[in-house]
């Protein structure tokens, strides 16, 4: 149909070159910001109206290629590379190795669930496993909502001025701010302004402060990553803002935010000074029951027994540091899983 | 200028009343007026930049999300100014829907795809029914009605944008606005979105931005040509093509640019 159509109109006055079946372009596009695209037709003219290509006149002497140098320093610098791996991967495993000569031995049922006690062979993790696990679910209670909240908001409701940098910019350098600080906060805000005194909800609002930022930045950051014209596409069928969240970006972002969550209360276990200066006991011969109850965690109940003379107890603290690490790494486990299980549908 | 503006006759479903969009500084769209008539395929055309995506999105205030935008004048849908006070965006982009570029299904099922819109719409018939509906209308429903609970993304690109189509016909609205729908596409499916326009105008007004001027010429009843964010020309595809008013239109038509 086109064709003809074509055929009809009046050839210009001035015959432009034709090439590929189109004539040549000597029109200067018009710009406009961020719509501008390079035209094909464009290209096509300049290709085959300059000049004949300089390889005619070719001569060796203007390069210096020096391949066997170049590809000396390539493999210098993928080996430098991993001998930085290297010193990592090595002094991990010395580490690990070291843990568990001390702890394996140590390491039993009864040693999981059993009191602390003050003889070394009878001692016990029980009330420090126990403070650990309700400190994790009640920070994680505190920490998701807000810090997923506060991420929809930024990314999705705040107008894009100074304030919501500054928020930002504030959001960033908290995730920065040393633990102890965080324990100092928690201990005059929580323990004696709020008088929640040595229990575990003054300990896990203090984590949930503490890994408030890592959460809200890799939330933003899931969020971020959801494509704008899935966005577009719930608007145009005349969702509101909040059905546009629920419906289409959140399960989009979710897995993003679960592991981001998931990292960032890992650390919040791994804690240890926070939640000594908030009141974290050394001798808990009970199990915590609820929130309000005193309790302790087992970085703490691992440092309480390395910082003891007697090695019998350095062999319970190392045993304890192997139960830590295996609940860090089942965790980093479950948001490895959860990444993979999600990018690969997608 | 004004012969080179040739609105139709006959009942004006979509107009634009000297209707300027700014980004900022720039003004993207200069003083347009155009009517677009009922149930009749209007392609706006122009190069890169010339603002025919930007007047399309007026007509369902998608500018409305781009921060810093600004429109004067006005556009009218069925007379009513969409830009007026009491006229919620949500409901003009239920009643005047929209097919993008690249196709972008949600990245669920089939089913949810086309019962998403319809859903937060509060529509009170059989979901099953729309959906069949929606993708027979869409030429979608033999190649995936025993599949329905499959990821709309293991589409293939065209079979997407068709799904795309059936969402946005599912909330059942009156215009379809399209900003290049096949663009991304290949030329089977490319011929396969164009029969579908031809099917739609029956119940539909459809609006079509494109790249393509043969595209434009095969799809639509009217043709605007725009150019630096104005309305060089606008009147019959037949007549834009075969005989040009505008030397501009000639140029961009005959290749000479563009």
């Amino acid at each position: 149909m086109t064709e003809p159509v074509k055929d009809a109109v009046a050839v210009p006055a001035a015959p432009t070159p034709r090439t590929n079946g189109r004539p040549a372009t000597q029109f200067v596009r018009p710009t406009f910001a961020g719509l501008q695209r390079p035209s094909n037709g464009s290209i096509n003219a300049d290709e085959s109206n300059s000049a004949p290509h300089p390889a005619a006149q070719r001569d060796p002497s203007r390069f210096a290629p020096r391949v066997a140098q170049r590809r000396f320093i390539a493999s210098a610098f993928a080996a430098l590379c991993l001998v930085a791996t290297l010193i990592g991967v090595v002094v991990l495993a010395a580490l690990l190795i070291d843990i568990f000569r001390d702890g394996a031995s140590r390491l039993s049922w009864s040693m999981i669930t059993g009191f602390p006690s003050r003889f070394a062979d009878r001692a016990g993790i029980g009330p420090a496993l126990a403070g650990s696990a309700w400190v994790l679910a009640l920070t994680a209670l505190f920490a998701f909502p807000l810090g997923v909240g506060t991420a929809i908001w930024l990314e999705e409701y705040a107008p894009n001025n100074r304030w919501r940098r500054l928020i930002e910019m504030n959001i960033a350098n908290l995730a920065g701010v040393p633990s102890i600080v965080y324990g100092i906060l928690g201990l005059a805000l929580f323990v004696r302004v709020m008088s929640l005194g040595r229990s575990l909800m003054a300990a896990a609002l203090t984590l949930a402060l503490l890994i408030l930022p890592v959460i809200i930045i890799a939330s933003q950051e899931a969020i971020k990553a959801v494509p704008r014209t899935i966005r577009l596409g719930a608007y145009a069928l005349g969702a509101t803002r909040w059905e546009t969240i629920k419906h289409q970006i959140l399960p989009v972002a979710l897995p993003g935010i679960m592991t981001g969550t998931i990292l960032a209360l890992s650390r919040a276990i791994g804690e240890a000074a926070p939640v000594i200066l908030v009141g974290a006991l050394g001798f808990v011969a009970f199990i915590p029951t609820n929130p309000s109850d005193q309790y302790t965690v087992l970085p703490f109940q691992i440092f309480n027994w390395v910082s003891r003379p007697q090695t019998a107890f350095h062999e319970v603290a190392a045993a304890a540091s192997i139960v830590l690490l295996a609940l860090l790494l089942s965790m980093s486990a479950i948001a490895i899983w959860l990444r993979n299980k999600y990018t690969r549908r997608s | 200028m004004s012969e080179a503006i040739r609105n139709p006759a006959g009942p004006v479903e979509l107009e634009a009343r000297e209707l300027s969009v700014l980004y900022g500084e720039t003004r993207a769209l200069k003083y347009v007026s155009l009517k677009i008539p009922d149930r009749q395929v209007v392609s706006f055309i122009g190069p890169s930049g010339c603002g025919k995506s930007t007047l399309l999105r007026c007509f369902n205030r998608m500018n409305d999300l781009i921060p810093g935008v600004k429109i004067e004048g006005e556009a009218l849908f069925q007379g009513r100014n969409l830009y007026g006070t009491g006229v919620d965006a949500v409901d003009v982009r239920r009643r005047i829907g929209m097919v993008f570029q690249k196709p972008n299904p949600f990245p669920k099922s089939i089913y949810d795809n086309v019962v998403f819109g319809p859903k937060i719409n509060g529509y009170k018939g059989d979901f099953s029914e729309l959906v069949e509906r929606s993708l027979r209308q869409a030429a979608l429903w033999e190649e995936v009605k025993d599949r329905l609970e499959a990821n709309a993304l293991s589409l293939s690109g065209g079979q997407q944008q068709r799904l795309c189509i059936a969402r946005a016909l599912a909330v059942e609205p009156e215009v379809l606005l399209m900003d290049e729908p096949a663009s991304a596409l290949d030329p089977i499916a490319t011929q396969k979105i164009e029969d579908l326009i031809y099917d739609l105008k029956q119940d539909y007004t459809v609006v079509i931005v494109t790249h393509s001027m043969q595209q434009a010429a095969r799809v639509s009843d009217h043709t605007a040509f725009l150019y630096m964010g104005e309305v060089v020309e606008y009147g019959p595809t037949n007549e834009l093509f075969t005989n040009p008013r505008e030397e501009r239109t000639e140029a961009y038509i005959t290749g000479r640019f563009g």
